[in-house]
């Protein structure tokens, strides 16, 4: 069995961390690149939103090199990734490719049922190897949390363009080939430390923006026309509403950890939205709310085109921009989407926030 | 005599090529506008040239670029700001037209929707899948219907009463209007409907959930179209206000953004001179394949000299020069190859 996975973010590194640990082969795919968006906008419905044509280039690209089996998560609730596992058997194995696929789904109820499902993968590893292996992955996919966060909020004050991003993908690099759970904790303080010594403007009082949506689109940075990074470099200290630690706990673990959940979030969004609408739609509302009282200077929120949850909240996004004083920009991404067009809207957006704010503070200079 | 300094605004757009010249009270002196057609490089050293014939070098205060080809244009002549077109567009409707609250701009390829208070862009948004409702639709219906595209808009005020035209998509847009000339509307009617179509769209495509307060301002190629105004004026229900020079208005406002950023850095501007007009200046791109990403790097040389590069996702070739840049040129604009 040589097992596979699709990418979304830094996850490669976590999912490789459990599996080693409980002496599975696998096969990483290849990293995203343009390759594997055209060959899953090839076999994908034109009409699917961009992370199922992505996952679908990870596989194939996956099988070239030998993969057999699919890891993937499934899901429950109005947003079409629930059966996307589905559909992506069918198209495969309309291509004459043949992956096996092991669908990882929220449990209803209890971890166990997780744990069942893992019972095919796992093989021979007692429970207590399964139980330490997924503890050690957790801790990987906790540092690069952290590693992403300060690099999200420290990449404005570079003074060198790029610093930032060459140590985080060091860091990532180093959390990677970690082999215990010191050592990971060692190398995430280390490669913290070295990114806040890099040459930085602390001087600097940039605009805050929070980064609201669908999570795919959140957290793999190219599918989203890499925006933390833009954002930085065009001047902005950005924090995202969700991070993997989150919503692996969150969603597979059903909140077996002590890690800061979306509970309050969504709770947050009632007086707007007080139902499930699927995927981050809730959330979305949430978030943004929390960011304005955060004091952020502005929020983009980021889905698929024709994410159905984030369209839902982006028609109530007025409502909130005007009970909370702040602007939100809503971008959706899909394969046509033009990396000029994109940047344009970023840098007025970014422009906008900082006149704006210097407005603000001049009058609040003169009050 | 010491004549007082002069700011110039670029705005390569894809369809035309606005270069102006401001003085320091923001007045426009000259406005060149000339159609890009796929050239911009070649476009930008026409106007120089043309600039040149009457200006000269030490005239110039500062140079502002903006547009799709701004980077481009800010490299090859040593803009001290390099501004998108929402920005641009917002800073040279608040200074000709004050109190402004509301930009209606359609171009070429492009229409925005700016939303201002105060003097500040306060919501903005673009067209983004779809081209219908713009400048280049207008131009292929006049061409169609053999009618210069200012007599397009006379044509439409004249009209009693607007044929409803599907303007959702141009394609169908046009079938409609064939449709509508055969079953023997009078072409004056069915001009007027595919403005109000186009303006329907426009409102549908970026006004959703925005409330739209006078005074507004239509510019961009197609405010010269008074059947546009007429339709937009009906559907918001304001008086429409155009600004003279509403075809060059990114340009001003690069123009303006230029002023401001130079008097801020104490004076000195990066402006490489109006021989540049002359110059040999090539761009060059290749594929880049040192992985599947294939990315098209482009290169711009000015008599063998590399001056900039862009277009590669890793960062790896944009770099390279960065480094070799700052080795030489300790103060050299790093910011202006990157974006």
């Amino acid at each position: 069995m040589k097992v596979t996975f699709p990418h979304m973010g830094n996850m490669s590194i976590v999912i490789k961390a459990l599996l080693k640990e409980l002496n599975i082969e696998f096969i990483p795919p290849p990293p995203i690149t343009k390759r594997t968006l055209s060959l899953g906008v090839q076999h994908a419905p034109e009409s699917a939103c961009l992370p199922l044509k992505i996952n679908i280039g990870n596989f194939l690209e996956a099988a070239e090199k030998g993969a057999d089996t699919v890891l993937m998560a499934g899901g429950i609730g109005p947003c079409r990734f629930g059966y996307y596992n589905q559909v992506q058997r069918e198209i495969l194995n309309d291509l004459g490719v043949n992956l096996n696929m092991i669908v990882l789904e929220p449990p209803d109820n209890h971890i166990g049922e997780l744990l069942k499902r893992l019972r095919t993968l796992t093989g021979s590893n007692s429970w207590w190897r399964v139980v330490k292996a997924i503890r050690f992955a957790f801790a990987k996919c906790e540092a690069l949390d952290d590693l992403e966060r300060a690099a999200s909020r420290i990449r404005c004050r570079e003074l060198q363009r790029g610093d930032v991003d060459r140590v985080y993908a060091q860091g990532c690099q180093a959390i990677d080939q970690a082999t215990t759970p010191k050592e990971i904790v060692q190398c995430r303080d280390e490669y913290l430390t070295k990114m806040r010594s890099l040459p930085l403007d602390h001087l600097k009082r940039p605009i805050r923006i929070g980064i609201v949506g669908e999570i795919y689109t959140l957290l793999e940075p190219s599918s989203n026309g890499f925006m933390e990074k833009n954002l930085g470099r065009l001047g902005a200290e950005v924090s995202r509403s969700i991070y993997l630690s989150e919503w692996v706990n969150e969603h597979l673990l059903k909140g077996l950890l002590p890690v800061k959940g979306h509970k309050l979030t969504r709770k947050r969004a009632q007086p707007y939205l007080n139902c499930m609408v699927g995927g981050h739609g809730q959330e979305s509302i949430g978030a943004t709310i929390e960011y304005a009282q955060q004091g952020y200077d502005g929020v983009i929120q980021v889905g698929p085109l024709t994410c159905m949850p984030e369209i839902v909240a982006q028609s109530i996004m007025p409502n909130v921009e005007k009970d909370f004083h702040i602007p939100v920009l809503t971008i959706y991404v899909d394969e046509q989407t033009g990396e000029a067009g994109l940047m344009t809207r970023l840098e007025a957006f970014v422009d906008m926030l900082e006149r704006r704010k210097r407005i603000q503070v001049e009058s609040g200079l003169q009050g | 005599m010491v004549k007082d300094l002069l700011y110039l605004g670029v705005d390569v757009g894809s369809v035309s090529t606005n270069l102006v010249l401001i003085d320091k009270w923001g007045d426009v002196k000259e406005a060149l506008y000339l159609r890009t057609q796929g050239r911009p490089l070649e476009t930008i050293q026409r106007g120089l040239a043309n600039l040149a014939e009457r200006y000269e070098d030490h005239q110039i205060g500062g140079v502002g670029t903006t547009g799709s080809a701004r980077t481009l244009a800010s490299v090859v002549l040593g803009a001290d700001v390099v501004k998108n077109e929402i920005t641009a567009h917002a800073v040279a409707a608040s200074r000709l037209v004050p109190g402004v609250r509301t930009i209606l701009e359609i171009g070429g390829q492009d229409s925005k929707l700016i939303l201002l208070k105060d003097g500040v862009v306060s919501d903005f948004s673009m067209n983004t899948v779809c081209a219908a409702g713009t400048g280049s639709f207008l131009d292929q219906q006049a061409a169609r219907l053999q009618i210069s595209i200012e007599e397009f808009g006379e044509l439409a005020v004249k009209s009693n009463h607007a044929v409803r035209i599907a303007g959702r998509c141009s394609v169908f847009a046009e079938s409609d209007m064939i449709h509508k000339q055969q079953m023997g509307h009078s072409l004056s009617d069915i001009v007027a409907g595919l403005c109000e179509a186009l303006v329907r769209n426009f409102l549908n495509n970026l006004g959703k959930g925005k409330k739209l307060e006078a005074p507004m301002v239509f510019q961009g190629g197609v405010a010269a179209n008074v059947g546009m105004r007429q339709a937009f004026e009906k559907a918001l229900g304001h008086e429409i206000f155009i600004p003279e020079h509403h075809k060059v208005m990114g340009a001003v406002g690069s123009a303006l953004l230029a002023q401001e950023t130079v008097n801020h850095a104490g004076g000195f501007t990066q402006f490489k001179g109006f021989s540049m007009a002359e110059e040999q200046i090539v761009a060059n791109s290749w594929e880049c394949g040192d992985c599947p990403n294939l990315c098209e790097v482009i290169e711009i040389q000015e008599a063998g000299q590399l001056l900039a590069r862009w277009g590669d996702r890793c960062g790896k070739w944009e770099n390279a020069l960065a480094v070799a840049r700052s080795e030489t040129v300790p103060e050299a604009q790093v910011q202006t190859a990157g974006q």
